[in-house]
């Protein structure tokens, strides 16, 4: 037991009528996976020390339907989707903030269509928001100055929604050594796990794509590597260990950097 | 008889153009048997992206060896193409060099027609060492067998015989030769010449104008049957490109309506229709064969280069899975063809032949190797949507056939129970804060 965490809920917001600032919508990755549970507890240690008026949904959130579109199943995203409009309409959000690109790309891009139109953020913007507007200092000399970091684009993050400064920009900031794969930004290397793949075993092939990305990142000889989506987090972590390198290299949310580094 | 060359001419012209029209006309048919959309939207920004993307060639310096040998190659064919129009009045007229009265201009303009044949001969050459001695990988997948590798090879050696013509017939035009302006690359030819007589040399010189301008119209009517479409289509498919950011993947109207239906407490969905409506026939969704398609799609097959870009990046292909963005461009326009001609044999009325797309030619095994990654779109130089077809197939699967691989059922089941693609409680969803 660590810490305690300041979480607001919505429902508890609205009963005191009160609007937060941004609605932190965490997941389901963020909600029930072990690994993810870090990175949505280092995010809100971030926000709780930057004084940021959020709420979550809580028990209320439900998944996206990202996969579920994905893999086909247009009817049951839709579903998915009208039901979290509903909820979201009903609080008035206007500001969502996620720590996954999986949720950002479809709260932001598909959502629209059915009637849910938000401002949405990954969480790496927003963070780079509040250093920007100075609600968040950050110590230069931290446990990370001059770490070689490698950072991996999550798909759903780069490629598809063209955000590729954020994460690196707050990697600058902690004076860290970052090193680029051979392939980045455009031209990265998916992890293996978008389009459903997290949820089944691949194809028949002679490599696993985790592997192959992670032997990408091991080129560049890091001390760490950063990404900023939960399921990218699992799949490095999987290929470091096949690779046997998981007792010197770690694999990092950028949120969890900033965190770690400011002793958060 | 005098007038025989003119006539044949004319004739031979005819029957090019003739041809090319006709399949032309097909090849607009065959498009249109794809769904409608509607992209009428935006026509400055895809205006823009068809003057970055088609006539810039943006993408296509992102491999910067292939993509300025292919800039050169393009510009050349282009500019020495407004040399055929003088070919074509001196054949239909009877004229010789028509335009070279207009002077040293005329000299300036063949002498860059020269320059740039020499150079698209020696990028062509490049070209087929790329493919033929050093084997690039992306020339030699699996798909590339018998037809995509000649047509590629064919086309290459068709341009290598179109500039030698070219450079030929100046050579052995003594009247050109003795203006001495704008023979700056054919004055070295020339002397190979040097002893034939005036009337072998005008026979060499007619010989290569007929030749030139023949296996121009030959050349004109391979399109239709190669990826060498893309010289004409990459124009209309990168103005019709997505604009959207990539991720975003296009909402089913059809599932939204029986969604919002289902969700609306006012509406009885066993309600018998209105009287005078149709009841509705259940749209079909997702693709199982091109006509499931839309138009977008279809075209985007047409315009593929084969060139394997999308499929050196795609993470699925490089890992050794069947997939390959690129046969999946290749299968959809194999199979619209042969929908074509199925249509043509028929007398204009499409006669089921017991194949489709899905399982014939496109497998579910390469469909659920995808991790919708968009690798294939981002490398793609002409805007070409692989992804958009996966996913359509993917739909058809799930949606008409409930046959999703099992692993992905019971996480579908999941979502629909506790609103989570794993088992847990939908009430545990905040445990997080405390742990
Ligand atoms: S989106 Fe699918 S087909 Fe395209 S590169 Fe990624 S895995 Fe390959
Ligand atoms: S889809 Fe695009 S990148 Fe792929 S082979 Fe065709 S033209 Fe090349």
């Amino acid at each position: 037991m660590s810490e305690v965490l300041k979480v607001p809920s919505m429902a508890e917001c609205m009963a005191e009528g009160r609007q937060p600032e941004i609605l932190f919508w965490v997941g389901s990755a963020g909600s029930y996976d072990d690994r993810a549970k870090k990175i949505t507890r280092a995010f809100v240690k971030i926000l709780n020390k930057a004084n940021v008026d959020f709420a979550v949904l809580g028990t209320e959130e439900s998944c996206t339907g990202d996969v579920a579109k994905r893999a086909g199943n247009e009817f049951l995203f839709q579903m998915q989707a009208v039901t979290n409009i509903e909820i979201l309409n009903a609080y008035d959000i206007k500001r969502i903030v996620t720590a996954c690109p999986h949720s950002y790309n479809t709260l932001k891009n598909e959502y629209p269509q059915l009637g849910g139109h938000y401002q949405v953020q990954h969480h790496t913007q927003f963070i780079d928001e509040l250093i920007q507007s100075g609600r968040l200092k950050l110590e230069r000399e931290n446990t990370f100055k001059g770490k070689r970091i490698t950072f991996h684009d999550p798909c759903y993050l780069g490629r598809a929604n063209d955000v590729y400064e954020a994460p690196r920009a707050l990697l600058q900031t902690l004076g860290v050594e970052l090193v680029e794969m051979k392939r980045h930004k455009k031209t990265a290397l998916c992890c293996g796990a978008g389009g459903a793949q997290m949820f089944k075993e691949p194809e028949k092939g002679d490599k696993d794509i985790n592997v192959l990305r992670t032997e990408d990142a091991l080129e560049t000889n890091p001390d760490i590597i950063a990404t900023g989506c939960p399921y990218c987090n699992t799949m490095m972590t999987d290929g470091v260990k096949v690779k046997e390198k998981d007792a010197d290299i770690s694999v990092l949310d950028v949120a969890e950097l900033i965190a770690n580094a400011q002793n958060l | 008889m005098e007038y025989l060359p003119n006539i044949l001419f004319a004739v031979i012209l005819a029957a090019g153009i003739g041809y090319f029209a006709k399949n032309v006309k097909k090849l607009i048919r065959n498009i249109k048997l794809g769904r409608d959309v509607d992209l009428s939207d935006n026509k400055s920004e895809r205006f823009k992206s068809m003057a970055m993307i088609a006539l810039g060639q943006s993408k296509m310096v992102r491999r910067p060896v292939a993509g300025i040998l292919h800039i050169i190659v393009y510009l050349g064919f282009i500019i020495i193409n407004i040399e055929v129009l003088e070919i074509i009045i001196d054949g239909l007229f009877g004229t010789h060099r028509i335009f070279s009265g207009i002077g040293a201009t005329y000299g300036f303009l063949i002498g860059a027609f020269e320059v740039l044949a020499l150079l698209v001969f020696v990028s062509v050459i490049v070209f087929w060492i790329r493919r033929n001695i050093i084997k690039l990988k992306r020339f030699w997948k699996a798909e590339m067998t018998s037809w995509p590798k000649n047509d590629g090879n064919f086309i290459l050696y068709f341009e290598m015989v179109l500039m030698t013509l070219f450079l030929v017939m100046n050579a052995a035009d003594v009247h050109f030769q003795a203006m001495n302006s704008g023979n700056v690359i054919s004055q070295f030819i020339a002397p190979w010449f040097g002893g034939f007589s005036e009337g072998t040399l005008h026979f060499i010189e007619r010989g290569a104008w007929w030749f030139h301008i023949v296996g121009i119209l030959v050349f004109l009517n391979y399109l239709y049957f190669s990826k060498h479409l893309h010289i004409l289509l990459a124009f209309p498919n990168t103005y019709y490109g997505k604009l959207a950011p990539k991720g975003q993947f296009n909402n089913l109207e059809s599932v939204t309506n029986e969604v919002k239906m289902m969700m609306d407490p006012n509406i009885d969905p066993f309600a018998a229709p209105a009287e005078g409506t149709e009841p509705a026939m259940p749209e079909k969704f997702g693709a199982s064969d091109v006509q499931d398609l839309s138009w977008v799609q279809l075209l985007n097959a047409y315009t593929c280069t084969e060139c394997g870009r999308c499929t050196s990046e795609c993470p699925a292909n490089l890992t050794g899975k069947k997939l390959s963005p690129r046969k999946i461009m290749m299968d959809t326009r194999d199979r619209l063809e042969e929908v074509g001609k199925n249509i043509d044999a028929n007398n204009g009325e499409f006669k089921a032949d017991g194949k489709q797309l899905l399982g014939d030619y496109i497998s579910t095994e390469e469909l659920w190797a995808c991790t919708t990654c968009n690798a294939c779109v981002e490398a793609c130089p002409v805007s070409i949507d692989p992804l958009s077809i996966i996913l359509e197939m993917r739909r058809y699967l799930v949606m008409e056939q409930s046959a999703a691989p099992t692993e992905l059922n019971n996480m579908m089941t999941n979502i629909e129970n506790n609103g989570a693609p794993w088992p847990y409680s939908q009430m545990d969803r905040l445990n997080w804060k405390d742990e």
